[in-house]
């Protein structure tokens, strides 16, 4: 049985900026990295594999042949296997062609049984490729997993972590699970796993590779259209109302008409 | 500077100073503090595959040498001196096994400790036997197919925490140095225990204890070599284990001129960065100077012992007492460039002058060192 973990590798840092013209985030300069939440479901695949007997973490990427390095890193901690989904027609896919074009890749890989992703990249932040994957491979998905309590290869009882507290979900597998940080602390590469990782081969596969339906992948399987990108302004500073209590809350009550109606 | 490291040394350097940022440095202060074992730290070692990089592959390690165990020593101790002194150790413990072991204690100890799964120690040192080896009193006496040791080592780093002890003991008195034995104890052995946890201070997230025989009953095949080898294996030991020492003394005062260039650009005086003024800049160069020749001089040491050269003494002693000089010299810079928040221990910096003070002192005093290197030059003086 195989354990997939989807990973993508994003630039170094949280400051990343837009290219006005395009719309996209410009690249140069700025080191790569795995996206630091794909850190944890990686090392939540390896610790699954060490509780169920036989498993194999398979990695996969979507992105530019560099994205490779990403791959090897996480081959470096332990994985078994990766693959390295790149192609130029794959070029300008929103989350929705990105969730199709891995979900056609886990299924050709087969025997899948979990499928872990960070809970969303530091670079979008859209938190939708994971849910869009299960969606894709029509099995379930459980998001925000804090906490694996039980597991064995047909069911698994997780924590999912909400703003008030978690919630215990059972789910039957195969199923999506995205994780939080809180989940566990990565592990560092070995020194064998470097060196297994850097003689690695790492299959790169096309479109022509995982029968796909041309019309869904890429730029032109994608819904999505950026129209504009922007950083908010950062917020002002509040206004503390001091004086009366009853004096300050006919100011507030004052101020609050004001905004309301404007 | 390039020091042509292969891909393979290269990725050693990498992935231990990764563990020294990411995991040891963080925790140093708590365990210089508390002084307590860092076994968490251990885990992380013996998962990284670290823990081999000296031994053979025939023995689940990597094939490195010293140069590898330098490297990876120099980056750990980067993070903290005193935490990953345990790891160092553990190379001077395994070392006779290495050099003198047979087949069956080779197969039997290395990867043991090649896994991280057990740690080593070297016992010679004792109450009245510290830089005069030759007079320690530990014994083993021979009974049947054993021998049976009495006596205390003293200042054992590892003792307690570690498995697997190599130990030096007189099996003949009367022969003096040439009556003494190595022996192989396994950390169960009846009779083997622990007394007082030292107080010490500085490398003080390492363990150094007493190690006590009484009436401890070790098998004859845990005999190293043979009987009267006892000093030869501890003295090539020490050869091959002084560039590690030398290179925890490096990684300590590599710390120093890092921590020390980044607060002298920090700080401002005089409504200026202290950087900017000649009196911190030279001692900056200074700084430097003395931890890129140390480094040279280490690796250069390493290489040739692991070139399999026959006289290493020199060499060996030469590094330890370079790196070692440095490293005191260095760290007590560091804590002047700091000034008076240098002396606090809210800063970094004072814990490494403590830190580096026993690279001088221990595997031979630089006095003693001074005495290798001296009876070498002369030696090959008349051998000309």
């Amino acid at each position: 049985m195989k354990i997939i973990v989807l990973i993508k590798q994003v630039p170094e840092t949280t400051d990343v900026r837009i290219d006005p013209e395009t719309n996209t985030l410009i690249r140069e300069g700025v080191d790569s990295i795995i996206n630091p939440f794909d850190m944890y479901a990686i090392e939540e695949a390896l610790r699954v594999k060490e509780r169920l007997e036989g498993a194999k973490v398979v990695v996969i990427s979507m992105g530019p042949p560099q994205a490779v390095d990403a791959l090897k890193e996480a081959l470096s901690m332990g994985c078994d296997e990766a693959v390295l989904l790149s192609d130029r027609k794959f070029a300008g896919s929103d989350t929705w062609a990105t969730s199709y074009t891995l979900a056609q890749a886990i299924k050709k890989i087969g025997d899948y049984r979990l499928i872990f992703c960070g809970k969303q990249a530091s670079d979008g932040d859209t938190a939708q490729v994971g849910p869009g994957v299960s969606t894709h491979l029509d099995i379930p998905q459980v998001t925000y997993v804090k906490h694996i309590e039980q597991i064995d290869t047909h069911a698994a009882k997780v924590e999912r972590m909400t703003e008030e507290g978690y919630d215990i979900i059972e789910t039957p597998l195969p199923a999506v699970l995205t994780v939080v940080k809180e989940i566990n602390e990565p592990r560092l590469p070995s020194l064998k796993g470097k060196m297994r990782a850097k003689k690695a081969e790492i299959p790169v596969w096309g479109a022509g590779d995982i029968s796909c339906d041309e019309d869904k992948i890429g730029l032109d399987g994608s819904p999505t259209r950026v129209v504009k990108i922007f950083t908010p302004p950062p917020r002002e500073g509040g206004r503390i109302l001091t004086g009366e209590p009853d004096e300050v809350a006919k100011e507030l009550a004052g101020l609050i008409k004001d905004i309301v109606t404007g | 500077m390039d020091y042509l490291l292969t891909e393979e040394q290269q990725m050693i350097k990498d992935l231990c100073h990764r563990i020294a940022e990411e995991k040891i440095k963080p925790v140093a202060a708590e365990y210089d503090e508390s002084g307590e074992f860092p076994w968490p730290i251990m885990k992380i070692f013996a998962e990284s595959d670290i823990c081999g990089i000296y031994i053979p592959e025939k023995y689940g390690g990597m094939g490195g040498g010293i140069l590898e165990l330098a490297i990876a020593t120099e980056e750990l101790c980067w993070g903290c001196g005193g935490i990953s002194l345990a790891f160092a150790a553990t190379g001077l413990g395994t070392f006779p096994i290495l050099l003198y072991g047979n087949e069956e204690q080779k197969a039997k100890y290395l990867p043991e400790v090649a896994s991280g799964r057990k740690l080593a120690a070297f016992a010679l040192t004792e109450a009245e036997a510290g830089s005069d080896a030759g007079s320690i009193k530990t014994t083993a006496k021979k009974d049947g197919d054993s021998y049976i040791l009495n006596g205390t080592k003293q200042w054992i780093t590892n003792g307690g925490e570690a498995e697997i002890y190599t130990v030096v003991a007189m099996t003949n008195k009367a022969k003096g140095a040439r009556g003494a034995s190595a022996f192989i104890v396994d950390k169960d052995t009846p009779g083997l225990s622990f007394g007082k946890k030292e107080n010490k201070m500085g490398i003080r997230g390492s363990a150094t204890r007493e190690v006590i025989f009484t009436d401890c009953r070790v098998p004859k095949e845990n005999l190293l070599g043979k009987e009267g080898l006892g000093f030869i294996v501890a003295m090539k030991t020490f050869d091959s284990s002084r560039p590690g020492v030398a290179a925890q003394a490096l990684g300590i005062a590599q710390r120093a001129l890092d921590e020390s260039v980044k607060y002298a650009h920090e700080r401002r005086q005089f409504g200026t960065s202290i950087s900017s003024f000649q009196a911190i800049q030279f001692m900056l160069a200074d700084m430097a100077i003395q931890v890129e020749a140390s480094r040279a001089l280490i690796y250069s040491a390493a290489r040739m012992i692991d070139s399999g050269a026959k006289n290493i003494a020199k060499v060996s002693a030469m590094s330890k007492t370079f790196a070692s000089d440095t490293a005191m010299k260095v760290t007590t810079d560091a804590v002047q460039i700091f000034g008076g928040y240098g002396y606090m221990k809210e800063y970094p910096v004072e814990k490494l002058m403590r830190d580096a003070k026993i690279t001088q002192i221990y595997e031979g005093t630089n006095q003693i060192q001074r005495g290798v290197i001296a009876s070498a030059l002369i030696k090959e003086a008349l051998a000309k």
